[in-house]
Order: structure tokens, then C-alpha cells, then sequence
């Protein structure tokens, strides 16, 4: 052990020290980091058993049935409003998006349904209401890990995602996806930091205000396309910014905000100035 | 010097003992003169002059440095296409130039209120109308200058004059035409005609009538606009929308122009031409994001609110042999916002 060490403290004026030590903390750090770090959470898209159905029946009795309906065929019409459309159809995507966002059970009635981040029910217990849904009648699935793989879609793909973006999404959602108004209190959410597979689900239903972009209007590539520039390719940034200040991309808001209070107080202090006698 | 003069000794005493037989200055004010003057830091202390030099003399050399700065960034960064590139060249070309333009005018204006003479000079309002006798004389001048011109007795040259001069400007109408070609029909048209396919907008591809599902709404051209000579012009008229909902909740002329319940509207705002792309599936409204104009699609896309006076034009639209959306005439109406010959 001495000598280990002798010989250790020997090397350490060696040119090859300074390297071998730079590795070695790499190594702990990444090694820590792959060890430590949370794993994502994947969706299981194991066929749904009768078990799950029955289950997932149970869930929608006790959690969603009092507006959908007993059978999911949607709540009785009271006073000309609807308190709960129907879910027959809807297909498993739909549940797996309103209640995987938290915008099912809805809280209170509003404009629409608000984004929540506490979601009440485990990824399991969303799969099994919705593999009830989608046993009512068929509808859209939830997409696959392949779909929502976004690591092999080509710098050329992501152009023509980002170009069907901005023909079909980007008057309601923003160029840059960062939402936007809606008439009377409704409202395009910020897509920054949605998931793929809720995006995907989201242009497959639907949901609330939103029109449907099945998959002849937008096909599946498309849409992997499309998900693939708007979450950045899973992390490298493929929407560069040249101009550096994006103001939160709201464009003449916060723009205009700047300019009115930064720009015109600076000129304000400069005429000011120039009024100013000199001390 | 004879109406200005240096103010020195004015200072602190009251107006009225500037005022001047000859000055504009009426009674019944009272000039407030000036206030006592104060002498700057420059002007009495050696010290600060040459301090506030050496900071205008600072304020042009940062200046120097800004031009300087310009042409490095011009030629230092070199474009490689990158977006990194572009930002950093930007930047650098703009700051420096904001620097050589302001602290050039910074370090004048500063030389201008510390070093340069403050003294106030008083200049006296002066009688804008003429005396009588010059008014007199100009008008004697007009009256002897008409009279030899001699146009009262000579009527020929007066009339002939009169239309020469009338005559001259109506050629210049003829220029102004030629500047630009008239836009004929072009506002009243659009390239949808009989038999012309819809087109998926951008990626292209015709729709097939049984793809539009309920809740949906595709972005439409039609075919072939990428042949046309200008592009983009036609798009700016010819983009429509199409959308599916329940056939009860339209009118008899929206389903005989749909199909099933698909109908198709153009996407120009009848205010001011933007894109009414805003559909809300559950609402049926058509919201324009420039200034809020709102379709209702049940009602024939009437406009129930904002600033667009007219409803959205339906496009006709039919299915052909294939199973393929496609218009069955051009639009019954001009498109977008009001024009002067609209009818």
C-alpha cells in the first residue's frame, strides 16, 4: 500500500497526470450522473386486457361519469349546455391526453379546460380508462414509441415540419408555438415543454377548441416531423434564435412592451439631458 | 450687432427696463427678464474645464473606436452560413455603429453645454408689416406691371393662356398609367374554376372527400398554383379553408355547396386580407388573429364580431369520380378585404 502510494505520489509531476486525472473525474461524474439520474417514464403499450377494461370501467364510474354518462354516452343536457360530451369514439389517445395533462376531471367549468400539473391518476390507471374507452368503439390510438421517436427525422424533415406548422398550427399556437388567444377566454396553450406523445395525441383528437388533424390531413411522418422541431429533436436546438433577445416570442406584445418603456425612456432621458444645463 | 446684443449687464434686472421704444413688446405684459445668470464649473474653474475636455475628448475617441470597431467586424467575422454567424456579425456591426454615431453626439453636445460661451443674447421682435408708404409702393408696382402686360385688353392671349396652362398637367395622367399595370379583374378573381382539384396547403396532394373527419379542418390551394406565373399573389387570394361538421347545423345553400358536411371558405378577411385561420371545432367560429373579426360558420361565416363588414365567400365544392374534393366554380363573389370597384 505504501509503495502504491509512493509510487503514485512519484508520477504526479508526470505531463500524463493532469489527463489521467481529467478522465477519471469524467468517468465518476458521467458515471454518477447515468446512476443517479431519473429515468423517463415510457408508456406501456402492452394490449390491453379484459382485466384493464374492467378496471379502467371502475375508474370512469367513480371519476368521469357523472358528466360522460354512465356509458360514456355524454351527460344529460341541462339548460342547453352539455356538461360532458361523449366518449364513444373518442379513442383511447383523447383520455390518454385530457387526463395524462391533467385537464380531466375538469375542476370547474370555464372557458375550457386548463393544463394542471398535478396529475390525479398513475400512467397505469390513465392506460386502463383508456383501453375502456377504446373498447366502446374504435378511435385513435396512442401513438407508438416510434412515432414519437424524433431522433431519426432529417434536417430536411424538420424544415417541412416546421413549414406544416406554420400553415396549420401557428395562427392559433404562435410561430414559435408559445400559444395564444382564442375568442372569449379560450385560449391556445404554450406548447414549451409538452411532450411528444401529447402533442402527437392532441393533433390526432382534438381536444376542446382545437380542430382535428387526422392522419390523411397530417400523416404520422409529418407529425413526428412537426414534433421533432417543435420539442428541438429531443434537445439540440433546431429553432436557432440570431437575434439573441426573443422577448418571450410573443411578438408586438412584448415587443411593443420594450420598445414603448425601454426605447422611448431612453429617449426621453436623452432629450432630458440635452434640455440640461451643464452643472 | 444693432438688434442683438450680449446680455451680460440684463441679467437679474427686470424686463421693463429692456424694453424699447421700437420693441414688439406689448403693454400689457411684463417682461419677466431673464434670471440671474449662473456661471458653470468651467467657466470659473480652470480645473473642471479641462476635466469636462478630457471627457469630450473621451466621448470621441470611444467614436473612433466604434468606426474602427465597424470596419473590424466587417471583415473579422465572415459569413458561413451559419445562424451563429449572422447574430454575431449583426451585433457587432450595430453596437459598434451605435457607438461611433452616439458617443460622437454625446461628446458634442457635451463640449457644446460645458465649454462652449453660455451667455444669452436677447434678440428684439421686429414690425412685420410694412410701412405704409412701402405697401403703397409694392402696390403700385403690381398695378403698373398688369397694366403693361396689357392682359385686360388683349382677351386672345388671356384666353388662349388660360387653356395652355389648364392643358399642360392632363398629360402627366397618361405617365402616372404607365407607371404600373391597372389590376384589371385580378381583385374580382381568384384561380378557382369548374373542375379545379383541392390541394393540400403546403404539402400538396389532393383530399380525398371521406379523409375529412368530423372537427376537422384542412388548409387548401388549388391545384397547379405552383405553375402560375406569380405564386404568390394567387395564394393571397386563393387560400381557402375547409372544415367538417354536423350537416344540421348548416344552412340548405352551405350543404348544397359542401359535401357531407365539408364546406370550404376562403381563408382572406373580408377587413383587411389576413389569414381567418383561428378554427374553434366546438364554437364553429372563424377568429382572424390581425385585428379579431369572428365567422360563425353555422351562419354562413356572418361576421359576429369585429371589424369585417362581410361574410366570408363559400367556395362550391364537389366530389369527382375518384373520390376527390374539387371546386365546381370559382368563388360567387371578389375575396378579401373591400376594394373601390367591388360591387
Amino acid at each position: 500500500m505504501t509503495r502504491t502510494l509512493t509510487a503514485l505520489s512519484a508520477r504526479r509531476r508526470h505531463p500524463m497526470a493532469v489527463v489521467v486525472l481529467i478522465a477519471l473525474a469524467l468517468l465518476l461524474v458521467g458515471g454518477l450522473y447515468a446512476a443517479l439520474s431519473p429515468r423517463e417514464a415510457r408508456a406501456t403499450t402492452a394490449t390491453a386486457s379484459a382485466d384493464d377494461i374492467q378496471t379502467g370501467k371502475e375508474l370512469f364510474l367513480a371519476n368521469c361519469s357523472t358528466c360522460h354518462g354512465l356509458d360514456a354516452q355524454g351527460g344529460p343536457v341541462v339548460d342547453g349546455k352539455n356538461p360532458g360530451p361523449s366518449l364513444i369514439g373518442v379513442g383511447a389517445a383523447s383520455v390518454d391526453f385530457q387526463v395524462g395533462t391533467g385537464r380531466m376531471p375538469l375542476a370547474q367549468s370555464g372557458a375550457q379546460a386548463p393544463e394542471v400539473d398535478k396529475i390525479r391518476f398513475s400512467q397505469e390507471q390513465i392506460d386502463q380508462m383508456a383501453a375502456y374507452i377504446a373498447s366502446l368503439a374504435p378511435g385513435p390510438a396512442v401513438p407508438t414509441e416510434e412515432q414519437l421517436d424524433t431522433s431519426g427525422v432529417s434536417d430536411e424533415e424538420v424544415a417541412r415540419g416546421a413549414a406544416i406548422f406554420r400553415t396549420n398550427c401557428a395562427m392559433c399556437h404562435n410561430s414559435q408555438g408559445k400559444g395564444g388567444a382564442l375568442t372569449a377566454g379560450k385560449y391556445a396553450p404554450d406548447l414549451t415543454g409538452t411532450s411528444a406523445k401529447h402533442i402527437y395525441e392532441a393533433m390526432q383528437t382534438g381536444p376542446q377548441s382545437m380542430p382535428v388533424f387526422n392522419d390523411n390531413n397530417i400523416s404520422p411522418d409529418d407529425k413526428t416531423a412537426i414534433i421533432a422541431w417543435l420539442t428541438d429533436r429531443g434537445g439540440e436546438d433546431t429553432r436557432p434564435d440570431p437575434g439573441g433577445l426573443t422577448l418571450g416570442s410573443l411578438g408586438p406584445v412584448s415587443e411593443g412592451l420594450v420598445a414603448w418603456i425601454a426605447g422611448i425612456g431612453a429617449l426621453i432621458g436623452v432629450s432630458v439631458w440635452l434640455g440640461m444645463k451643464s452643472s | 450687432m444693432s438688434d442683438i446684443e450680449r446680455a451680460d449687464e440684463a441679467h437679474g434686472q427686470p424686463g421693463s427696463a429692456l424694453a424699447k421704444p421700437g420693441g414688439g413688446v406689448p403693454d400689457r405684459f411684463e417682461n419677466p427678464g431673464l434670471p440671474p445668470h449662473r456661471h458653470r464649473m468651467g467657466d470659473t474653474d480652470p480645473q473642471a474645464a479641462k476635466r469636462a475636455e478630457r471627457q469630450v475628448a473621451f466621448f470621441l475617441l470611444l467614436s473612433i473606436l466604434g468606426s474602427i470597431g465597424i470596419i473590424v467586424s466587417i471583415i473579422a467575422i465572415k459569413y458561413d452560413g451559419s445562424f451563429e454567424r449572422v447574430s454575431w456579425s449583426t451585433k457587432a456591426i450595430g453596437l459598434s455603429m451605435f457607438l461611433s454615431l452616439f458617443a460622437l453626439g454625446v461628446g458634442a453636445v457635451h463640449w457644446a453645454k460645458t465649454l462652449m460661451p453660455d451667455d444669452e443674447r436677447i434678440d428684439m421682435r421686429h414690425r412685420q408689416r410694412g410701412t405704409a408708404a412701402e405697401r403703397a409702393a409694392a402696390v403700385a408696382i403690381l398695378k403698373e406691371g398688369a397694366g403693361e402686360a396689357g392682359l385686360g385688353r388683349r382677351p386672345l392671349i388671356r384666353n388662349t393662356l388660360v387653356g395652355a396652362l389648364a392643358l399642360f398637367p392632363i398629360p402627366a395622367v397618361f405617365f402616372f398609367r404607365d407607371t404600373g399595370p391597372l389590376p384589371g379583374n385580378d381583385l374580382s378573381t381568384t384561380m378557382w374554376e369548374d373542375g379545379i382539384h383541392l390541394v393540400k396547403d403546403p404539402e400538396g396532394g389532393r383530399i380525398r372527400a371521406a379523409d375529412v373527419t368530423l372537427g376537422s379542418v384542412v388548409h387548401v390551394l388549388p391545384e397547379g398554383i405552383e405553375d402560375v406565373e406569380h405564386p404568390l399573389n394567387e395564394k393571397a387570394k386563393s387560400a381557402v379553408l375547409i372544415m367538417r361538421l354536423e350537416q344540421d347545423l348548416l344552412s340548405e345553400k352551405q350543404n348544397e355547396w359542401g359535401v357531407d358536411g365539408t364546406v370550404a371558405y376562403s381563408k382572406i378577411c373580408t377587413h383587411m386580407g389576413c389569414p381567418v385561420a383561428l378554427y374553434e371545432q366546438q364554437t364553429h367560429h372563424l377568429l382572424c388573429p390581425c385585428h379579431q373579426s369572428t365567422f360563425d360558420l353555422t351562419q354562413d361565416c356572418k361576421v359576429i364580431f369585429g371589424p369585417a363588414k362581410r361574410p366570408l365567400p363559400q367556395l362550391p365544392i364537389a366530389v369527382d369520380d375518384e373520390g376527390y374534393l374539387v371546386a365546381t366554380s370559382g368563388f360567387h363573389e371578389a375575396v378579401g378585404p373591400s376594394f373601390w370597384e367591388r360591387g
